[in-house]
This record gives C-alpha cells, sequence and structure tokens, in this order.
C-alpha cells in the first residue's frame, strides 16, 4: 500500500474525518477513565470512541464539570447534563490517579515522542514564547498522552524539541523508573498520518497514513528519521454509521473542515 | 469581629517593591484586575509575580513592574498568548520559573501546609528540571525507594484573588462553577487581600449560593476590598462573562506601540472609578457602531 495515491476506497471522506476517526482509536479499549481532547479532530474523536466502541468514557465540559452522555461541539452550556463537579483542583487528583488518557497538541514533537508547547528557541530567552508547559510534565509520567498535529511539517516533527514539555521515551527511561512507571505516549495524529513508538527502542513510527497521502509525503514532511515498517497501511475508512454520527449528531457544523481541508 | 475593609489604595500601600506576590484565577478568568491595575499606578517595581498567568502577568510586565514571573503558563483562553508576557520573554526582560501547573498546586499547598516540599511525578524527565536547576528531587524512604520531584513550597510575600462576595471581616464566597487556586494563594501568603464586587452583611451570604460556594474563610484574609468590576476584562461568572471584544482590543493594542499608548492613555492612566467608566463607554460605542467592531 505504500505511496498509495488518492482515498479510491472512500469516497467521499475527507481528511479531516480520518484524524477524527484516528483521534477517536486512541480510546480504544478504554473503560471509564476521563477523555480530555484538545483540538477539534481529538474532540470529535473522543465524542466518537464513546458513542461507538468505548461508551464509558467520561467527557468534561471544558470548564469545571463531567457531562453525561454525548454533547455534540460547540452545544451550548445550557443543554449540557453534568453529572460531576471538576474544578482545576480535582483534575489533578484525576490526571495524578492515572484515570485519564488525554490528546494534547504540540507544536514541536520529536522521535522520541518529546513535545514542546513552551517556547521555540533557547528557553532563557526565547525566539517565540508560547503557553507554556501547562500540565505536559504531570500528564504524560501519570496515564496515557497522545498528541495531534493539525500542521505536520519539518517545523512541528523535529529531531530534538527546543523545551522538553510532554515527556517523551529515551526521557522517561532516563528520570528512573518513577517517570517510567505510568508513562504512555499512545499516539501521534497528525493530518497526514498516525504515528505510534511501537518499536524495540520506542521511536517513532508510522503506523498508517491517511488516504491521499504518500509515505514519501510524510517522510518528506518529517524532520528526523522515522520508522517505516515494510508495508503501511492507510488509517481506517470511518465506517458508514460512524461517518453518520460525524456529521450529522457530533459536528453539524462542520468545525472539522476548519482544522484540516481537504 | 474585624472590620477588614480597605481601598485599593490602602492595599498596593500594604505592598512593596521586591515583593513575591500571588494573583489568584487562571488564565483569562476571575482575575484581581482592578488590584493589578492599583498596581500599575503604583510606584511599585522588581516584583516577583506567582500566577495561574493571564492579563495579569502581560499587563504588570508591560508596565515595567516584574522582575520574574512563576508560572506554569499565560494565557488569554480565548486567545492562546498574552502579547506582552511574550515580548517580556523574548526580550528578556524578565527572569522566569517555568513550572508543570500541577507542581504549582504542590508548591502552593506546601507553602499552606508550613511543610518544605511535597512529593510529586511532575516535572520528572522534562525540562522543568534543567530550566530551574535549584529543583531538587526526593527519594522515597519506603521499600519502593521512588526519585520524585520535591516540589518546594512557594512562599509568597503577598497574595491576592477576586471573589463575588465577601464580608466585611473578609469571608469570601465564590458563585462561578470553579474555585480555582484562590484558598491555596491565601494561605501560601504573609499579607492576604480579597477583593470583590460586592460586600454584603455575613447573613446574606446563604441566600446568594450553597455553603460550598462560601470557601474563603476569614482564616485566611487580611484585608478586603470591594470593587464592582473588579476582574473586568476577565471572566467573573455568574457576575459577567470575559469582555471577549475588549479582551480583543487589548492584544490589537498590544501589538503596536502606538496602539498601546492610546489604550494606556484611554484605560490605565484612570482610577479604578475611570476605567470602569472607560470601558462602558467603549461598550456603548461598540453597541451603537454598525460594525460592532472593538476598538
Amino acid at each position: 500500500m505504500i505511496g498509495a495515491p488518492a482515498a479510491a476506497d472512500s469516497p467521499g471522506v475527507s481528511r479531516a474525518e480520518f484524524c477524527a476517526t484516528a483521534c477517536a482509536e486512541v480510546f480504544r479499549g478504554d473503560g471509564e477513565v476521563m477523555a480530555s481532547a484538545f483540538g477539534t479532530a481529538p474532540a470529535l474523536g473522543a465524542r466518537l470512541a464513546r458513542m461507538t466502541f468505548a461508551p464509558d468514557l467520561v467527557l468534561t465540559d471544558g470548564d469545571a464539570a463531567l457531562v453525561n452522555g454525548t454533547p455534540a461541539l460547540g452545544a451550548p452550556p445550557s443543554s449540557l447534563v453534568l453529572e460531576s463537579h471538576m474544578p482545576y483542583r480535582k483534575v489533578f487528583d484525576v490526571v495524578w490517579s492515572g484515570r485519564r488518557n488525554l490528546i494534547m497538541m504540540a507544536s514541536q514533537i520529536d522521535r522520541t515522542g518529546n513535545q514542546n508547547i513552551s517556547a521555540i528557541g533557547d528557553w532563557a530567552r526565547p525566539k517565540v514564547q508560547l503557553v507554556g508547559v501547562r500540565g505536559a510534565p504531570g500528564n504524560t509520567v501519570n496515564h496515557s498522552t497522545s498528541y495531534w498535529v493539525p500542521n505536520h511539517s519539518t517545523r512541528s516533527f523535529v529531531e530534538q524539541v527546543d523545551v522538553v514539555s510532554g515527556v517523551g521515551y529515551a526521557r522517561a527511561a532516563a528520570a528512573g523508573p518513577a517517570a517510567g512507571r505510568y508513562h504512555e505516549i499512545r499516539r501521534v495524529v497528525s493530518n497526514l498520518g498516525v504515528f505510534d513508538f511501537e518499536t524495540p527502542d520506542r521511536v517513532m513510527r508510522i503506523r498508517s497514513v491517511h488516504p491521499g497521502v504518500t509515505v514519501d509525503d510524510v517522510v518528506e514532511a518529517t524532520g528526523f528519521e522515522l520508522v517505516v515498517p515494510p508495508d503501511v497501511p492507510h488509517t481506517r475508512t470511518p465506517t458508514p454509521a460512524e461517518l453518520d454520527l460525524i456529521r450529522t449528531v457530533i459536528d453539524p457544523r462542520g468545525l472539522r473542515d476548519r482544522e484540516v481541508r481537504g | 469581629m474585624a472590620d477588614k475593609r480597605l481601598s485599593l489604595e490602602d492595599l498596593t500601600g500594604e505592598l512593596h517593591s521586591g515583593m513575591t506576590i500571588g494573583i489568584g484565577g487562571w488564565g483569562s478568568r476571575r482575575k484581581p484586575m482592578a488590584a493589578v491595575r492599583a498596581i500599575l499606578r503604583s510606584d511599585l517595581s522588581d516584583l516577583t509575580v506567582v500566577s495561574y498567568g493571564g492579563p495579569d502577568v502581560g499587563l504588570l510586565c508591560a508596565a515595567g513592574k516584574v522582575a520574574k514571573v512563576v508560572f506554569g503558563f499565560v494565557t488569554l483562553d480565548s486567545i492562546p498568548t498574552d502579547p506582552h508576557f511574550k515580548v517580556a520573554r523574548q526580550t528578556g526582560a524578565v527572569e522566569a520559573m517555568e513550572i508543570d501547573e500541577g507542581m504549582f498546586y504542590l508548591g502552593l499547598l506546601a507553602a499552606s501546609q508550613r511543610v518544605p516540599f511535597l512529593p510529586t511525578r511532575a516535572g520528572l524527565g522534562s525540562d522543568v528540571m534543567r530550566v530551574n536547576p535549584s529543583l531538587r528531587t526526593v527519594t522515597s524512604p519506603y521499600e519502593d525507594a521512588e526519585e520524585l520531584v520535591a516540589m518546594p513550597a512557594l512562599h509568597l510575600d503577598a497574595a491576592v484573588v477576586h471573589v463575588n462576595r465577601a464580608d466585611s471581616s473578609g469571608s469570601g464566597q465564590i458563585l462561578g462553577p470553579d474555585p480555582f487556586f484562590d484558598e491555596l494563594f491565601l494561605g501560601a501568603a504573609d499579607r492576604r487581600f480579597v477583593t470583590t464586587e460586592r460586600i454584603i452583611d455575613t447573613e446574606q451570604f446563604v441566600s446568594e449560593g450553597p455553603l460550598q460556594t462560601m470557601c474563603i474563610s476569614r482564616l485566611l484574609t487580611d484585608g478586603v476590598v470591594e470593587t464592582p468590576g473588579g476582574a473586568h476584562f476577565t471572566a467573573c461568572v455568574p457576575d459577567y462573562a470575559r469582555d471577549e471584544e475588549f479582551q480583543r482590543a487589548y492584544v490589537a493594542a498590544a501589538s503596536d506601540p502606538d496602539g498601546w499608548s492610546a489604550f494606556e492613555e484611554r484605560y490605565l492612566a484612570l482610577d479604578e472609578a475611570g476605567y470602569q467608566a472607560a470601558t462602558r463607554a467603549a461598550a456603548a460605542e461598540r453597541a451603537a457602531s454598525p460594525m460592532g467592531g472593538a476598538k
């Protein structure tokens, strides 16, 4: 399947819908854990997973509560059914208990899964100050973390991130058993494909490419040497039922197309 | 009970240059902005600001009040970053202690509990340890022998938080969905100040909200300031939402020196009553404008 030119086997499915389905797969097998998802494709994916193969997932309202059911993207707050109080202080209880599965964004990500949202350039005097490390250091050593990169390029997929915010495999291993005990970088989903670290030395591997993307496209847009298996499959095509949920229930306003085009 | 009511000027009068000051709220939510504006008008300088950062940090940096920022993020929520803080970091104008936001919580908690540190996994393996060479790890004295980060207490010389209601003796009531870490900011500080939308009689608390909204006890406060609109332009629900148009105007103004001078003159060169009047006037102008643009 290497070099497959187009989504001939899945006509009409948009790139954003492949991304959302790939994000949903991040939650496969999860039971009652808090699904936190930043970015449109991850938010869509968490909802899709909850409505299909991970029905026990616990979603948040993006503010200070857990919600019952699966609200549409951008649903008005007054329409949500709240089931529990989840202010930030309690969020840390959840993070540190491990009962969470997270997809966060990455301004930079590297070969061993380090992520950067702190600063571009030298930390002491950055070329560009970003938002800050936020909870990335703690998240990554406490529960499964995945990343969503909507603009796959040699600027976002780099040999070594400038400031290690989220901790990758090599750094976690070097920091000792306490850092590695609950550490897992499950997936990286980009607008071009899906990646994981299921290699002997825990470096990034292509898991699938989205239909319409070639392995060469991915390699060219990546600033480090990816592990490329002999047969790279296409990212799974959403089922008709899943597509219907995405289009009519979860994201009827089409917010997904503003994040990823094509 | 002691009457702890103060004016904003009384509050800034209790602060000194060089102090470490904690600021409550989170991002662009329930920030004690009236107190921040009072600091902008004062001659205070060389401050270490400890904050789950929002426009409080940006404004103080822009005014040259800040020597150092202790933070896990600085964000305007609906706008990812604060332009003034970016400039301050990119020009090296301020020193920085950047830590995981959970480490930040534990630092305040340790200070509140008068213990030197609290252990956590957060920080292990990350560059938080590299850029803060003073951070240490601690080895569990139990069988597991795990090596964890020893997050040091974040002692504050002073803290200020903004709440929906308070009484004159300094009990505070937070009516919004998230009390954030305000209680811990106060607990970590030597001098503790609460600003509030409205000072009410103590017996009125119960009609404003359930018992658990009365989350700031007077054990934690030295002074209370009534300052309606005191969190503007950040959110202070249920009293008011974030003023998104004003926040966009703040960001736009910050991006060029002339724009920023005009913004300062129109809003920040005034006392708090003047600021509130100027923002009301700006809102009225927006409402009257057919474009409804933020200017």
